[in-house]
């Protein structure tokens, strides 16, 4: 009995050992090659043989990479204040007042949030050429809302159906309006909702590829995801691994580091959405 | 408005204004919103699908000439009597495109799905460091998916690759395979990237609908000796279909548009190419415009009738308005 029960342990363990080495081993193998050059780059390594830092300095010492860091930060911190200023009254409008036509609504935001990008995309492309914001962040910042907004929106207001209906009435029966009841009575409530769902739209915005890639034409306007994804040598032969590491690592470590701060927030904040039960 | 002391005689037509104020408010909040996602939703889809009817080109977007369904199927009879067939429909590429499409996704939320279960399962034990595993699994999903094709490119790489070192050392495999640039290997690249970047994704919903199942159901067939296995497909799964549909759902969505780890990965490689991969190509790089809009609209009409299917035959309720 106590061995069997020790063998399941142990299975057990090895089994977690085996999920956590598979989820963290790519990110692992990606900074040691970061910190190898020259011929150290083409052996295969386990472990760290070597601490240099040249890959590093070469990527950031290219004036485009530094550029698109600027350009995904503002890009990415734009589009979420837009999301989240659009998204906290039309979130309290769909989560507080009943009118005909809200679950109508409620379903339409969430099919928006389902489009495949491609299928906006020959449209977009003419309405960015149109308002002639081709190959500045606006076009990204326009685009993105496609699907920061939706998402945030569909979270806020299963979020703020949650909140107790008295403090509302409460608010109301002093005069206070609309207004007043979000920016007063739930915005300091909802700020913890606020954080996590800023968070996913922001990483959201970061990550995204498709139309930062097709939205920009020139390398100083790129975003870091198609900085990395074009970064290539002169043939296919010379692909400069050691710089896409450590450019690769440079732009995911604040992305890990937050997402481990923020870990509880974003699990909750995923599983918001439809998992209700 | 004055906090006037309320007359109970009055009550009844204030809250009719009080309600008809919180409307026309509700109104004015939504408007920002709804005008923001018909520029960029409604608006762009409609533009997208008149562009699938005309013969537009990128470099003359306004030039277009309607020109029906020829970009769909055209026929047209030579006059030695031959008739040809043209269009989308009968291009073998997109053919191509929408098979490596509907394998990808099937086999990828398929394994996912597996995968995600049983680390949902393990998250969903108690023991020591469940903190840390669960910390380790959201490093994939934080990774953008252009920096993880980037990662796996390498590891992946023929000559310098640890993939190829390991099952090598191991010997499960006598030659350095080349993964991605191999046409019979490189949709396995590609589900094996995925696989890896989303099944944290899957494992957390999962876990989510998991801890909704209440604890003493396990302790109760704990003490009625039946066995775990049993208790799994018997009560477990049943009660996590829910959470496990809507899962499913998502992650099929997301797979059938797949585009930057197919296009970074593996480029221009026919054995992976999917339909957002070759709708894009046509539209952007090579000005057939109107020809990958038709390839995009297809995309959202197969996208559209399989969520609503899927929506239909599950009954999977998505609104979680099941409160009110």
């Amino acid at each position: 009995m106590t061995t069997q029960k020790l063998l399941k342990t142990t299975a057990f363990y090895a089994l977690v050992v085996v999920i956590v080495v598979f989820s963290v081993f790519p990110f692992y193998y990606a900074i040691v090659t970061s910190f190898s050059t020259g011929t150290e780059l083409f052996k295969v390594n386990y472990f760290p043989r070597s601490f240099d830092w040249s890959n590093y300095t070469r990527v950031l010492g290219q004036r485009n990479f530094a550029q698109s860091i600027l350009n995904s930060v503002f890009i990415a911190t734009t589009t979420v204040v837009f999301a989240l200023f659009l998204a906290v009254t039309a979130s309290y409008a769909l989560a507080r007042v009943r009118f005909r036509g809200r679950g109508l609504l409620l379903m339409t935001i969430l099919a928006v949030s389902m489009f495949p990008q491609i299928a906006v995309l020959a449209g977009l492309f003419e309405l960015i050429r149109f308002i002639g914001i081709f190959n500045t962040p606006w076009a990204m910042i326009l685009s993105y809302t496609i699907f920061t907004l939706p998402f945030t929106v569909w979270v806020l207001t299963t979020f703020m159906r949650d909140l107790p209906v008295e403090i509302e009435e409460a608010a109301i029966v002093d005069g206070a309006t609309p207004w007043i009841v979000i920016t007063r009575v739930f915005l300091p409530l909802l700020w913890p909702a606020l954080v996590t769902t800023g968070l996913l739209a922001f990483i959201g915005a970061w990550n995204e590829f498709l139309f930062a890639l097709t939205f920009t034409s020139s390398e100083t306007t790129r975003t870091v995801p198609v900085a990395i994804g074009l970064l290539s040598g002169a043939s296919q032969q010379e692909i400069p691994w050691g710089p896409i590491m450590a450019a690769s690592v440079i732009v995911t470590v604040p992305l890990v580091i937050l997402v481990l701060i923020f870990q509880r927030k974003i699990v909750a904040g995923l599983t918001a959405g439809g998992v209700k039960g | 408005m004055t906090a006037a002391p309320i007359a109970p005689r009055k009550a009844g037509t204030r809250e009719l204004s009080l309600q008809q104020q919180r409307q026309r408010a509700a109104f004015w909040f939504l408007a920002p919103m709804l005008f923001a996602l018909i520029c960029v939703a409604a608006w762009p889809l409609l533009r997208t699908i008149w562009f699938s009817f005309t013969d537009t080109t990128l470099s003359n977007l306004y030039g277009g000439k309607w020109i029906g369904l020829d970009n769909y199927l055209s026929m047209r009879t030579l006059s030695s009597g031959k008739v040809i067939y043209r269009g989308t429909l009968v291009d073998p590429a997109w053919w191509n495109a929408v098979w490596n499409t509907v394998r990808f996704a099937i086999t990828s939320v398929l394994i996912e799905t597996v995968l995600g279960l049983i680390v949902a399962l393990v998250l969903n034990a108690e023991f020591k460091g469940r903190g840390l595993v669960r910390a380790a699994i959201l490093i994939p999903w934080a990774i953008p998916t252009i920096v993880s094709a980037k990662m796996w490119a390498w590891m992946l790489n023929d000559q310098f690759g640890i993939i190829n070192d390991i099952l090598l050392s191991v010997g499960l495999i006598d030659q350095k395979i080349a993964w991605t640039a191999s046409t019979d290997t490189a949709m396995y690249a590609v589900l094996m990237v995925d696989i890896w970047k989303t099944t944290p994704f899957m494992a957390l919903l999962i876990l989510a609908g998991l801890q909704m199942v209440p604890r003493d159901i396990y302790e109760a067939a704990k003490l009625d000796g039946i066995n775990p296995v049993k208790v799994f497909f018997k009560v477990t799964l049943p009660l996590i279909r829910p959470a496990l549909m809507v899962a499913v759902i998502f992650r099929m969505l997301d797979a059938l548009r797949v585009f930057d780890l197919v296009y970074v990965l593996t480029p221009n490689s026919a054995a992976t190419k999917t339909m957002s991969v070759i709708s894009r190509e046509n539209m952007i790089d090579f000005d057939k415009f109107a020809y990958g809009a038709a390839q995009s609209t297809l995309l959202f009409a197969i996208l559209a009738v399989f969520v609503s299917l899927y929506i239909w035959l599950g009954r999977v309720d998505l609104s979680g308005d099941s409160k009110q």
